[in-house]
């Protein structure tokens, strides 16, 4: 039990410590309630409806999609501060997740997962090659 | 210490690779342009076949995690063996329910990695990681046809069940590690052995919490809730795959880590097991009978074979660790052979999967009807087929350690089960009623892969001496 203590004195301070200052000011606090201070606190802005609102499906996709690869990066950086120790063995590992995940990032890429917004269409074909035409047509928005 | 040869992970990436190809074939395919995908899943599978047959007696070892001992690599053949008559079954199923194919196959070869990974770990972490591989690739297959409510709900019940029940895991890993200070089965067991702590609380809640997480992807009961509403509600075909592949990797990795790192232990756990192994057996069978849907039944009736391959389990000798391996290779073609029929007689709109659709079979399919008759003789387990030697060798097991007991229940249960088998056998042979017709005719594939799993199932009852000997081998090299 001896080391322990220092736990225990940590946990009744921080514990303490809250609960000392919420009953303090509660006591000792003037009260002046205005509308906007009784209000959900919102980042400075005022509240505006209700905050379960229907969100578009894309933003669990594309959070999920980012949560994939953001993994990634958390497993790059102990394999950069272990290259070294690592080397081939590491090297060849690290290479085979990659492209373990470029396959992943080429099919949600192929299947549109990537497109943001409301003409993404299933039965989309790929377009012709554009052409410099094509390009001109979009840069100045002149038919022909 | 840690070795970097790849050698025992091979097999895995051949089927990984195939998965990966698949993926990339699904991605660059034009819309309504069909693909070979599964011709793909079965060249990779086979390659992975191959690898493990190469492996043979070498005892590769891959950075001290992953090995690929003859029992792994017996169970990897099993698990293959499963994945090639799964692809062989679903394409007609694929193409009537439309199903996504690529993503299908690619989730289906993602998950027997996941297996494959769970037979050859050797460290309590590298079995949860696989656990949870197989798992959600299950998951996904269970609720693929995403338009179907029974489907959705019945990935959603698996889903937060299996994450339950692999906290349960984790947590008993947690407890063994603060116990012993590794994860690894090897140190685990010297440890234990060294110490005899056996009557150690922590080490007793870490074994226990291990047996829930085990038991729960096995189905014993009474962690079996999942099973019949995961099993009912999936596609057949995937409800065969999970029912054999999921089981042969759970009760391989069970096996490895109560008979080898937590033998020393086994007078403290062997009771429990014997528990759970007995009402497993009995509660599948008695709820069995009650069943009018034929999913449902074989569901119970594979949560009884689970309960058939823990009694094996129990026995702990040698006869029971190499009945457990045959168990696994009868069970598992015997299993996926039912599903088939099942899957190749359903329609899109409905399973017809009562016990009433199945009247009159043997008039308007009599080659399916005749199949289904050796296949549910086998679970059953009469003579002429694989599911007798199976269930004779566990129980001769189970006697060999003197558990008289646990054997008379097994024989017991299943000569109560033959009865629901046989319902079946009777409703397709001698009730006039025509069986629904089946709209898609049967593709020369999927009749070839029954052929396949009626073959295996006759070869390992009458002829059981080679894989017998053959799955000797293959646990005298780790225990």
């Amino acid at each position: 039990m001896d080391g322990w203590g220092g736990i225990l004195l940590l946990a009744v301070i921080g514990v303490g410590f809250g609960i000392v200052s919420v009953v303090l000011s509660y006591f000792l606090g003037p009260r002046n309630p205005t509308p906007e201070k009784l209000a959900a606190y919102e980042c400075g802005m005022p509240p505006v409806g209700d905050a379960r609102e229907r969100q578009s499906v894309k933003f669990y996709l594309i959070a999920m999609i980012f949560l994939l690869f953001d993994i990634e990066v958390a497993f790059l950086y102990p394999w950069a501060l272990a290259m070294r120790q690592l080397s081939w063995p590491g090297l060849i590992q690290i290479t085979v997740f990659f492209s373990i995940l470029v396959v992943g990032y080429i099919y949600i890429w192929r299947k549109g997962v990537l497109d943001w917004g409301p003409e993404y269409d299933p039965d989309y074909k790929r377009p012709p090659k554009p052409g410099p035409a094509v390009v001109k047509r979009y840069r100045y928005g002149t038919r022909n | 210490m840690i070795s970097s040869s790849f050698d025992a992970i091979i097999p895995m990436l051949c089927v990984a690779l195939a998965g990966l190809v698949v993926l990339l074939a699904e991605a660059f395919r034009g819309r309504d342009e069909k693909m070979p995908i599964g011709g793909l899943a079965i060249i990779g599978l086979v390659g992975a076949g191959a690898a493990s047959i190469l492996l043979w007696n070498r005892n590769a070892t891959s950075f001290g995690v992953v090995t690929a001992d003859n029992f792994s690599l017996f169970v990897n053949l099993v698990l293959i063996g499963v994945g090639i008559l799964t692809v062989m079954f679903s394409s007609q199923t694929i193409e009537r329910d439309g199903i996504p194919a690529g993503e299908y196959y690619a989730v289906m070869l993602f998950g027997i990695v996941g297996m494959m990974l769970m037979g050859q770990a050797t460290d309590l972490l590298v079995i949860f990681l696989a656990l949870e591989t197989m798992s959600l690739a299950v998951y996904v297959l269970t609720g693929i046809r995403r338009e179907q409510q029974q489907s959705t709900e019945a990935a959603f019940k698996y889903f937060l069940l299996g994450a339950f029940a692999s906290s349960f895991f984790l947590y008993g890993v947690a407890f063994l590690y603060g116990v012993t200070g590794s994860t690894s089965l090897d140190r685990i067991g010297t440890v234990i052995a060294a110490q005899s702590m056996s009557g150690n609380p922590m080490i007793l809640l870490g074994v226990g919490l291990l047996i829930v997480g085990f038991a729960f992807k096995v189905a014993a009961v009474p962690f079996h809730m999942w099973s019949p509403d995961a099993y009912e509600g999936a596609p057949a075909v995937v409800t065969g795959f999970m029912s054999t592949g999921v089981k042969a990797a759970a009760v391989a990795a069970f096996v490895r880590v109560f008979l080898s790192s937590l033998e020393p232990m086994i007078t403290d756990w062997a009771p429990v097991l014997w528990l759970i192994a007995a009402a497993t057996m009995v509660l599948g069978t008695v709820v069995g009978v009650a069943q009018t849907s034929l999913k449902r039944m074989l569901a119970y009736s594979s949560i009884a074979h689970g309960g058939y391959l823990l009694a094996g389990l129990v026995a702990g000798n040698d006869v029971g660790k190499a009945a457990i391996l045959f168990y696994l290779a009868a069970y598992a073609l015997t299993n996926l052979g039912a599903f088939g029929v099942i899957a190749l007689l359903g329609t899109r709109e409905r399973a017809n999967d009562d016990l009433r659709d199945y009247a009159g079979l043997f008039k308007s399919h009599p080659a399916l009807a005749v199949l289904m008759t050796f296949f549910l003789l086998s679970l059953g387990g009469f003579p002429p087929t694989a599911g007798f030697i199976a269930k004779w060798y566990v129980f001769s097991a189970a006697i060999g350690s003197g558990y008289y007991g646990l054997a008379i229940i097994g024989v017991l249960s299943s000569v109560v089960s033959v009865f629901f088998y046989l319902r079946i056998v009777v409703m397709m042979f001698m009730t006039d009623r025509d069986a629904r017709p089946v709209p898609a005719p049967i593709t020369t594939v999927a009749y070839a892969g029954l052929v396949l799993s009626l073959a295996g199932v006759l070869y390992l009852g009458v002829l059981p001496t080679a894989v017998i000997d053959f799955a000797q081998a293959s646990i005298s090299t780790i225990f």
